[in-house]
């Protein structure tokens, strides 16, 4: 099925919605559509609903500490140990999630992580796509020599090693949090404007931005307020994608131990720590990993439905589903189709070769 | 004629980013005390008279320009400085430990590339099957998942039982080609795959994407109608296009690649370059990080260069010259 045919159909839809309900036409704003069809698609809502929960739980941390009685950094030696000094199983002397190799509780120390997890995934995003747009805008509006210097440098980030550069920055400073910030910022602002520029240079050329510049809009008005607006929806995109990449980034860092750095869980370092118990815990391996894998892959999947809800040949395709459905249940389907089979029954050969 | 002139031109910017990032690593270097290094050389028990003599035998004493100036000419020469530890020498240091990495490189890339074009063509031409959403679930899975995960995951629930009841074909830590073609694999299969599942998961993804993309185009439109065979109508005028861009991402993916292998190495014990500039960066060993990042740098650009040749050779639109 190419896209070609499902638009034809879509097309068959619009109209025939036209002729059943009569709708009035509304005006909608891009957002607004947007958010309609992120609304209608429920794998978007359901990662949504996951990465609130994530959030929640992350901030709410210390009163989870204070529900379970048990401090991030409190070991147990006696309840949380059994007789070899292994980590106790799930559930075991009022550990939901068991405890990891020094008797501490797994579930606060994975709620701890989290909060490092989604803060440097938020914060290096917001950072890197405020510095990549800049550079983007500037680079393609400006042109010339200064588009020539950005552009190579931008490049030159994208194809560097990063995890190269990573080492050599911990090895300098010694691992922190900030290091850990400047390192993921300073590598994801790149890809940002990297297409900023790309944009800038096709909407540059618009006639709505020749007129802003015959009223006598100046160079920073015309690149933050005419064309920044118009390039929102790809960036969007680009930085709920970046989030995910940041957070395992951060886990990377960590479980080579460039990160941060023990007793201030994250879930990288833990994760370093769980592979010498993988035989007698599982959850201690298992239940940090599931963490990680759920929330990138909620942002991931939030990704793609913001980017499938701001192309506008999505409302055709699901207006093209729904029709197809409605006509795969009713009769009148069935009589087209018997009248469509009298037609073509002749001629029959001639469709084989649209196949696909 | 054309072709030389611009192997030569590119080389040449090839050797100024070589230069660029290690002389931004020599200097980042110095951003730390000099005294700090030279404590953790000399060990926890040193006196600051040994100290001080470490300072002098690792040449931290003299000037940074002088220091900048001796490092850049014994690389032009060909050396890249000796061990803070061992004093050995930084060439050999990356010589011997260069096999696992390479044979980690090559043996991930091919079936990076095959699983991930394979199932990204298989996709796109039955868009929408069973196959195809399973896939696209395997792949989104693939892009969350670090490579750490799922080393430690094969790790811990494929070689471990496995081992433990008696099968000992899968195994850690590197055994070379020379030790004979069955434990090779036996220790290479788990890294490859670790790697491969990364790299292959946003390949499948661009490949399914581009190839329907390029199936709506007019011109297929116009092949089958001359009534070509799908299979010719797939990989003869569909796949061709659909990989162009495909291929532009391999050349800024070569860094990334590159940090997958530190993490592999590490996870699974193969002692190639990468896990040793991660022990090198834990003790501050100067000479063996750069000596990385250079071979590193050397790689990254070399691989471009490749890419963007094949790229042109791809595509008859784009000229190099």
């Amino acid at each position: 099925m190419s896209i070609t045919e499902l638009e034809f159909d879509a097309n068959q839809a619009d109209s025939a919605q036209q002729r059943g309900e009569g709708s009035p036409v509304q005006g909608r704003t891009q957002w607004q559509l947007t958010w309609m069809r992120l609304r209608a698609d429920k794998v978007s809502m359901i990662a949504l609903a996951v990465i609130v929960i994530m959030v929640v739980l992350a901030i709410a941390a210390p009163a989870i500490a204070a529900l379970t009685h048990h401090p991030v950094d409190a070991a147990y030696v006696i309840t949380g140990e059994n007789e070899d000094g292994n980590p106790v199983g799930p559930g075991t002397n009022g550990f939901l999630l068991g405890t990891d190799s020094t008797g501490r509780d797994l579930l606060v120390r994975i709620v701890y992580g989290a909060r490092i997890s989604l803060f440097v995934g938020i914060v290096t995003t917001l950072i890197a796509t405020v510095l990549g747009v800049t550079v983007g805008l500037i680079a393609g509006y400006f042109g010339g020599i200064i588009d020539t210097v950005l552009a190579r440098f931008t490049d030159a980030v994208l194809a560097f090693p990063y995890i190269v550069l990573a080492l050599a920055l911990a090895a300098v400073f010694g691992p922190s949090l900030t290091i850990i910030l400047v390192m993921i910022t300073f590598f994801s602002w790149a890809g940002i404007a990297r297409i900023v520029r790309g944009q800038t240079l096709s909407i540059k050329e618009k006639e709505y931005i020749e007129a802003a510049r015959s009223l006598g809009a100046g160079p920073f008005r015309i690149m933050f307020f005419d064309i920044l607006p118009n390039l929102l929806a790809p960036v969007l995109v680009v930085a709920t994608l970046y989030i995910p990449n940041a957070v395992v980034f951060e886990s990377t860092l960590s479980y080579l131990g460039l990160g941060i750095q023990a007793p201030t869980p994250s879930w990288g370092n833990m994760l370093s720590d769980a592979q010498d118990f993988y035989q007698v815990a599982w959850w201690y391996l298992v239940f940090p990993a599931l963490a990680l894998l759920i929330t990138t892959l909620a942002f991931n999947l939030l990704g793609d439905g913001i980017r499938d809800a701001m192309d506008p040949r999505t409302e055709r395709l699901i207006a093209a589903r729904r029709l197809r459905r409605r006509m795969r249940r009713s009769t009148i389907k069935r009589e087209n189709k018997a009248v469509l089979e009298g037609l073509t029954a002749g001629g029959g050969k001639a469709e084989t070769g649209k196949k696909g | 004629m054309a072709l030389v002139g611009y192997l030569i031109r590119r080389l040449l910017t090839g050797i100024i980013v070589v230069w660029l990032v290690a002389t931004i690593t020599f200097f980042l270097f110095f951003a730390r005390p000099v005294y700090t290094v030279a404590r953790q050389v000399a060990g926890h028990a040193a006196t600051p008279q040994i100290i001080q003599e470490a300072i002098n035998n690792l040449g931290l004493n003299k000037p940074i320009m002088t220091q900048y100036w001796h490092f850049l000419n014994e690389l032009v020469h060909g050396n890249l400085g000796y061990s803070y530890y061992t004093g050995e020498s930084v060439d050999t240091i990356l010589k011997q430990d260069l096999p696992p990495t390479i044979s980690l490189v090559i043996g991930g890339t091919i079936l990076w590339l095959i699983v991930g074009l394979a199932v990204g063509i298989i996709s796109a031409t039955r868009a929408r099957s069973v196959f195809d959403r399973v896939t696209s679930i395997g792949v989104l899975i693939g892009l969350s998942m670090p490579a750490f995960v799922i080393g430690e995951l094969l790790i811990g629930y494929v070689f471990q039982p496995l081992y433990s009841h008696g099968f000992h074909f899968i195994n850690t830590g590197y055994a070379g080609i020379t030790s004979g073609l069955s434990p090779f694999f036996g220790h290479m299969i788990l890294p490859w795959i670790t790697l491969a599942t990364i790299q292959a998961a946003i390949y499948t993804r661009l490949s399914r994407g581009q190839l329907l993309e390029t199936l709506g185009e007019d011109y297929i439109r116009t092949a089958r109608s001359k009534g070509l065979s799908e299979r010719r109508v797939v990989f003869r005028h569909g796949v061709r296009a659909a990989l162009t861009p495909v291929l532009s991402q391999l050349g800024v993916d070569m860094g990334q690649l590159l940090g997958g292998v530190v993490v592999v190495e590490t996870v699974f014990g193969l002692g190639g370059i990468g896990q040793v500039s991660v022990e090198a960066v834990d003790q501050d060993n100067l000479p063996v990080i750069l000596g990385f990042v250079i071979i590193s740098a050397i790689f990254v650009v070399i691989a471009n260069i490749v890419v963007d040749l094949l790229y042109a050779a791809l595509d008859p639109r784009v000229r190099i010259v």
